[in-house]
């Protein structure tokens, strides 16, 4: 492959920009969870990369750890955005400003 | 014909990511995500990170998304916003603004000019042979075992613990506090009609 390192971590900063963009935009904030979990996987890509084109395995055991945190994450992370629809009967950014009251 | 390939995945992932972020329903951005997340397996296979892909489908597309699919038909949340994030101006600046000067940073940084140093592919063995110095970049699922049974080892069984709190934090967050278990018995509210 000639393909550089270059081009993967292009890739990778650009899902990392629209990751980005869509916390920024949206407000679900179940959209907005889901953003952020591309951001995480933005990362991943471009350490997948260096691993490779350093030749050495840290890259791919840190990708390793992430996706486990990122798993674990993800279920404590919508059972607090059920716990608040129960609640407040929204997820809409708009409907959840309490604290600013 | 593996740069062809490249082009294609990387396409079909950011194209995805960018109709996720910009899709008014939810169920449907889900979707979207499914396909960048799968998308993103194959440039690790590209990489040669043949466990990494498998474990990016299998817990990722499948188990994330599922969560996140069997939530957003759960809470019926879709009804509310419809394109409305698409008219507030302040936020579709600063969104707009952030987006664009990120992309420009990371395209002016690694797509022209002075990038990075380009490394040519070496190429790898599938089994650690367990002589080198360090931990050289192999494609077994073997090579995992290795690291995490010798330098990984802490990071593993801290891991192993983050597994088990985040079990218990669901379990405490999502059970029902005591009021309100008193509130929806069927006296509560008798007596509250009274």
């Amino acid at each position: 492959m000639t393909v550089g390192i270059n081009a993967f971590i292009l890739v990778s900063g650009l899902l990392f920009a629209i990751g980005f963009l869509g916390v920024l935009l949206r407000k679900n904030t179940l959209v907005i969870y889901m953003s952020l979990e591309l951001m995480l996987n933005a990362v991943n890509l471009a350490l997948v990369a260096f691993s490779r084109y350093n030749n050495t395995m840290d890259g791919n055991m840190f990708v390793f750890f992430i996706i486990t945190v990122a798993a674990a994450e993800v279920a404590v992370g919508l059972a607090i955005i059920v716990a608040l629809f129960r609640r407040r009967q929204t997820v809409m950014v708009d409907g959840l400003n309490a604290m600013s009251r | 014909m593996l740069d062809i390939l490249f082009y294609v995945f990387s396409s079909i992932t950011v194209i995805a990511a960018l109709m996720m972020v910009l899709n008014p329903n939810a169920v449907s951005g889900a979707m979207c995500m499914i396909v960048s997340f799968v998308g993103t397996a194959a440039l690790f296979v590209l990489l040669e990170a043949y466990v990494l892909a498998i474990l990016q489908v299998l817990v990722y597309a499948g188990a994330v998304m599922v969560l996140f699919l069997f939530i957003i038909m759960l809470l019926d949340v879709d009804k509310g916003e419809g394109l409305s994030f698409l008219k507030e101006k302040t936020n579709l600046i600063a969104g707009g603004f952030g987006f664009l000067i990120l992309s420009l940073l990371v395209i002016s940084a690694f797509a022209t000019g002075d990038h990075l140093p380009d490394v040519d592919l070496v190429a790898v063995d599938k089994i650690p042979s367990g002589t080198e110095v360090g931990l050289p970049f192999t494609t077994s699922a073997k090579s995992f075992g290795y690291s995490l049974f010798t330098k990984y080892m802490l990071p593993f069984q801290v891991t192993g613990f983050l597994l088990l709190a985040a079990m218990i934090g669901v379990i405490v967050v999502s059970k029902k506090s005591e009021e309100e278990i008193e509130a929806e018995t069927p006296q509560a509210s008798k007596g509250a009609a009274e």
